[in-house]
């Protein structure tokens, strides 16, 4: 069952008791972005949740059993305890820059589904900048990152947040490199022109078909993106105990907690949308064949995690500018020529 | 300059595939651990745990309170007191065991004559208080009729007449 509809016919539904259009306008982005919002979040405890039965069920273990089935509720159950605990700002902290570096985060995280097409028409916002946003967007996070780092007066978050910051910096030029790919044969950068131009062939029009080597350097840049192991270096844990969210307690390390798995949600998504052919597919509704993939995406990322050690620094950098960049113009090359070919 | 790049990509398109498969392989198979407070581990026959002392079939006492445990005992754990009953037999009026101090060596099941004390497979032994190591003649004495099965095999069953 599509979703769009529902959407419209409550839109019409506030027309007509009588709202205005700018009135019923603004009911609905604050209603659209309520749901947004609220959904990501039970995405979010929800994914904490997978990760744990993956990761132990791949270490042969149960992991959590105990609250719900199978320990679903485990994570609300966390959450709620994080919301009771004392919020703890270091004396030494800059408190300014301590208290809105997780509001950034969070914030950026969330920004990112304005123009993320969640299905048929389930799109907040298509800007015909999409796929700039997102990035831009995305990366902004390392904003807040890098003012948790500084803010704490902390060693180890300072080195984190630095390491955060040159990583994802470098990695963005590879990640950006091979989406260039897509918007180069789709001609447009709005989110919903690339899923359509996916549509139709039963799948065999999906961008991961005609350029695979885009996606995988996508899929390696974004993991390191979202900050996740083998890139996992801003928190690596046994060097830096928690990196750049080592002061924070309580609720403002739930947001950042939160915002991470939001943000690998949001590169699996990107995937989805720019290589997997976004929420083409046949039979099931289109909100479902997208959350599916995305999932499977999510799956994909946790699967990495769980069976890849932890680069080193430098072996960090060598990758992304000695091997990654090379292939990213490869494909730019490669790329090109199939539009010239196409045309 | 292709040695190098043949490495690299011997290294990604074979080794990393290996290790994906490998950990996929790993995610589907049984989990070996046990839950543990609901389903606990069965222990070997032969395990050293918590000490209890054994009855006759009658349901008397076989302890004699000859105190050989208490010399054997190499960590100098057990304390008793002997008394006498109606009978004109010896029993120890007092028991105690530290269990702080016992090393669970099982020096005192092989010292005792009268088959009266063994290592059973109990393990939970945490407290929150240091008194409650000790345990005396009501925590280890099994009770009579006894519901469970001994752990050791018992081969004098009744008790020695006058």
């Amino acid at each position: 069952m599509e979703l769009a509809p529902i959407f419209a016919w409550i839109y019409d539904l506030l027309i007509s008791l009588g709202l205005s259009v700018a009135l019923a306008d603004l009911v609905s982005q604050i209603g659209l972005a309520v749901f947004v919002f609220s959904l990501l979040c039970v995405l979010a405890l929800f994914l904490v949740w997978w990760e744990r039965k993956i990761s132990a069920h791949i270490q042969q273990r149960f992991g959590p059993m105990m609250t719900g089935w199978h320990g679903v509720f485990q994570t609300v159950m966390d959450a709620l305890k994080l919301l009771q605990k004392e919020d703890i700002t270091p004396t030494v902290a800059d408190r300014g820059v301590f208290f809105w570096a997780p509001v950034i985060v969070f914030t950026c995280a969330f920004a990112a589904y304005i123009v993320i097409p969640f299905g048929k028409g389930l799109i907040v916002s298509d800007l015909n900048i999409g796929i700039l946003y997102i990035i831009a967007i995305t990366t902004f996070t390392i904003i807040g990152l890098m003012m948790a780092g500084w803010g704490s007066n902390n060693k180890y978050a300072l080195l984190g947040g630095m390491r955060s910051a040159a990583q994802v910096v470098s990695y963005e030029v590879p990640l950006v490199l091979s989406i260039m790919g897509v918007v180069m044969v789709t001609g447009s950068m709005s989110m919903n022109d690339i899923v359509a131009a996916q549509s139709g062939w039963a799948g065999f029009r999906w961008n991961i078909i005609f350029q695979p080597l885009g996606f995988v350097i996508y899929i390696i840049a974004a993991t390191a993106e979202a900050n996740r192991t083998p890139f996992d270096l801003p928190e690596a844990e046994q060097e830096l105990v928690a990196g750049f969210n080592i002061e924070y307690s309580g609720m403002k390390f739930a947001m950042f907690f939160l915002a991470e798995f939001v943000n690998m949600f949001t590169v699996s998504a990107i995937a989805t949308t720019v290589f997997l052919g976004g929420w083409n597919g046949p039979l099931l509704p289109s909100w479902m064949w997208f959350l599916g993939k995305t999932l499977a995406m999510v799956f994909v990322l946790m699967w990495f995690r769980w069976t890849f050690p932890r680069l080193r620094v430098d072996q960090l950098m060598e990758f992304a500018w000695k091997v990654l960049l090379p292939l990213a113009f490869v494909n730019i090359i490669y790329v090109g020529v199939l539009a010239l070919w196409l045309k | 300059m292709w040695r190098y790049l043949w490495d690299i990509i011997k290294t990604t398109v074979v080794a990393l595939p290996i290790g994906l498969y490998t950990v996929l392989r790993y995610l589907f198979k049984k989990p070996v651990t046990r839950k543990y407070p609901y389903v606990k581990s069965e222990m070997a026959p032969r395990y050293r745990g918590l000490h209890y002392l054994e009855r006759y079939d009658d349901g008397a006492e076989r302890c004699v309170c000859c105190g050989l445990c208490a010399a054997a005992c190499p960590a100098d754990a057990i304390y008793m007191e002997p008394a006498e009953n109606e009978r004109g037999e010896r029993y120890a009026a007092v028991y105690e065991i530290n269990m702080i101090r016992c090393i669970f060596c099982g020096f005192c099941e092989e010292a005792c004559p009268e088959e009266a004390i063994f290592l059973g497979h109990e393990f939970e032994l945490a407290a929150d208080h240091r008194d409650k190591f000790i345990y005396t003649k009501e925590d280890l004495l099994v009770k009579h009729p006894r519901k469970d099965k001994p752990y050791k095999t018992i081969y004098r069953r009744v008790r020695r007449q006058n």
